[in-house]
């Protein structure tokens, strides 16, 4: 049914993601999909790493380790923002279209009242991309 | 079991080539303090974040509490900065100009931002048009023709002393009587006001936190560019001092020229739609731009500033055409020419750092605009450093401190020079005798579409004004954010409101706009030590990058 599944990753934070990964390791082992991690880095040396090349490096090893860890078939992709904080939108947004995922897990933070005006990264993916997109809370 | 294939890569400018990396165990990120206050995210620097904003909150208390004993201070301060100091801003000047021109020349000009094999980011034109309206956008509407005219008034006026000192406002001899010489002078010194000299400082703050940030691996705030001189110091308190002043300098250099911006925007609406002039008017003229620039913040870097400057440079460059062609054309040709050599003339003399005669004009003006650079210099230095990945240092120096001032020459030389011969030529005197504020819309006047080209010009500089702000907010954000340029989007938007907070109270203050000046030069006097160590440790990056190639 799903080809393609996108997990979008924030590397500075993966170890709040461990529901999101195994929810899209089940899916992509019951479907027989590729499991692509989707990574968003700037050009301007940050937490994860010091150049884009390093962070390309480093998402390509979370990959293999998740690979390994599941049983499943993964892959990367890294990207550069210019200004993440607030173009990750449509950044993200982009990059599932190009890299022609057909189902995007990713987590979600609890709503509240920021909402009404910014909406979550995940709500504005669910409003806007062809893929059917699965948020995950907590 | 992972694909690694060259799909791994898409989309990163990569391979990146040599470079220098620099080896440290600092995290970027490590000193920061992450969390919620309510539903808003913060991702701030500790204690930067928190010495600059509670100083600036305590700052703005003092000036709305006692506003006559403040307005007294920033006239001390003035005064004493500008005559105590005008010798060492100068001196500083010109080794900036002297630093960059050797850079241009020697070797080390090959150096390439981002790595040897690094890709742009931003086209020429995008490029240009930010780093143009982020440097001197609402300036260069203010003075165009205010400032020109100043100084061919004031030379015309020939030279005045009182107790051996003199108290004319004339550059260098000035020009008596002679209307011819007067233009010259007057030209001359305008352009070395917003010349090479000004970005020249740009120039070295946007190269050293390029290259530490770009090809060191080091967080892209300030103090990075000090880690050649301070090591692994430079995390610890030297490191939050040299930022706290950085954000000091810029949140109270973006103030000053919001206040010029609504000086000039309240002046012009005045003359359109008899708008009134005063405190009030100009206010609101602050609240509604700034709530405009937050929404160009929330608009990001590529959909906010990049497309707001690349509007506005085209209208500017409407403007500049239009009032090149149906002005005196080959009288403003020849002017520019012409004052192009009495620049190079003129130099030598109108920088020397001691021993001047001219002392208002030195003190006053140079002295002042000096520092104003300076204080702007961490804002403009870290936008320009932001946008110009991938260009050679060589590169980098021609556009940033060439074009730029030669775009400078052209535009004093159109507007100036147009309200000049409308005085020489026409007995036009207006534009001369009117204020500051309301020297280009007397110019525009008696030009065709006068209401047309005028309301051009008022968008212009709040189209200026939101740029900046905008730009500002951006690096306010990432030097608190101790060189995070992905924190939250709330603490830009803090940071948006804050800078029109103090730009009001300020305008609103005893003082006027003389406190945000003021406050401009007393925050750019350690800012200029900061730079001219800067000088240094470039040297020193740059070598160990030319060593790596």
């Amino acid at each position: 049914m799903f080809q393609k599944i996108v997990v979008p990753i924030d590397l500075a934070h993966a170890e709040r993601l461990e529901r999101t990964l195994r929810i899209g390791a089940d899916l992509a082992r019951h479907y027989k999909s590729e499991l692509c991690f989707l990574g968003i880095t700037t050009t301007t040396p940050g937490a994860i790493a010091r150049r884009p090349e390093e962070f390309a490096e480093k998402l390509e090893s979370f990959a293999r380790d998740q690979a390994a860890r599941h049983g499943v078939a993964t892959s990367s992709h890294a990207l550069v923002d210019h200004d993440p904080s607030v173009q990750m939108d449509r950044t993200l947004l982009a990059a599932t279209e190009t890299l022609g995922a057909d189902l995007v897990v990713m987590a979600t933070h609890l709503p509240n009242v920021t909402d009404y005006i910014w909406s979550g990264h995940g709500a504005h993916l669910a409003a806007h991309s062809s893929a059917s997109v699965m948020l995950v809370r907590g | 079991m992972a694909d690694q294939s060259k799909e791994t890569l898409e989309g990163i400018p990569s391979p990146e080539g040599a470079a220098h990396v620099i080896d440290t165990e600092y995290e970027i990120g490590q000193d920061n303090l992450e969390g919620n206050v309510g539903p808003f995210g913060f991702d701030i620097h500790n204690p930067v974040f928190l010495i600059s904003g509670l100083a600036i909150v305590a700052f703005v208390f003092y000036t709305l509490a006692l506003p006559d004993q403040a307005g007294a201070l920033f006239s001390w301060l003035f005064g004493a900065v500008t005559k105590g100091f005008d010798w060492f801003f100068l001196g500083a000047a010109n080794i900036f100009v002297i630093f960059c021109l050797l850079l241009i020349v020697t070797p080390l000009g090959n150096v390439r931002l981002g790595g040897s094999a690094a890709v742009p980011d931003y086209s020429y034109v995008g490029w240009f048009a930010m780093l143009f309206a982020a440097g001197m956008g609402i300036g260069l509407m203010f003075y165009g023709v205010a400032e020109p005219m100043s100084h061919f008034s004031s030379s015309m006026g020939g030279t005045a002393a009182e107790g051996g000192a003199r108290t004319d406002w004339a550059p260098l001899g000035a020009a008596a009587g002679d209307q011819a010489a007067a233009m010259r002078l007057g030209m001359a010194a305008t352009i070395f006001h917003w010349g090479l000299h000004p970005w020249a400082i740009y120039a070295v703050v946007a190269l050293a936190l390029a290259l530490f940030s770009y090809n060191k691996g080091l967080p892209l705030t300030i103090r990075s560019a000090f880690y050649p001189i301070f090591g692994d110091a430079v995390w610890g308190w030297v490191g939050h001092v040299i930022d706290t002043l950085a954000v000091f300098a810029t949140l109270f250099g973006l103030a000053t020229s919001l206040g010029f911006g609504a000086t000039q925007a309240n002046a012009g609406l005045n003359e359109l739609f008899g708008i009134p002039v005063g405190p009030t008017t100009e206010v609101i003229l602050i609240s509604v731009i700034t709530a405009i620039a937050l929404v160009s913040v929330l608009r990001g870097l590529d959909g906010g500033v990049k497309v707001l400057s690349e509007i506005n440079m085209g209208l500017a460059f409407l403007l500049l055409i239009f009032v090149l062609l149906v002005g005196p054309t080959v009288f403003l040709l020849t002017l520019f020419a012409d004052s192009l050599v009495a620049y190079f003339q003129y130099l030598p003399a109108l920088s020397n750092p001691v021993g001047r005669e001219d002392v208002n004009f030195s003190q006053g003006w140079t002295s002042f605009y000096w520092a104003w650079w300076i204080s702007w210099s961490p804002f403009v230095g870290m936008f320009i450093a932001r946008v110009s990945r991938s260009r050679t240092v060589r590169e980098f120096l021609v556009c940033v401190l060439l074009i730029p001032s030669l775009v400078c020459v052209l535009w004093m030389s159109v507007f100036g020079g147009t309200a000049l011969y409308q005085v020489v030529n026409d007995g036009y005197t207006v534009a001369q005798d009117a204020a500051l504020e309301l020297k280009l819309f007397k110019m525009l006047d008696v030009l065709p579409l006068a209401g047309i080209t005028s309301l051009v010009g008022i968008v212009l500089v709040i189209v200026f004004f939101v740029t900046s702000s905008d730009s500002g907010s951006l690096v306010i954000d990432t030097i608190t954010a101790g060189g995070k340029v992905d924190a939250p989007v709330p603490q830009r938007a803090f940071w948006c409101i804050f800078e029109g907070a103090v730009a009001i109270v300020l305008l609103l203050s005893a003082g006027g706009l003389q406190s945000l000046q003021s406050m401009v030069i007393s925050t750019g006097l350690p800012f200029t030590v900061v730079l001219l160590l800067m000088c240094w440790a470039i040297y020193k990056g740059l070598m160990s990058e030319r060593r790596a190639m």
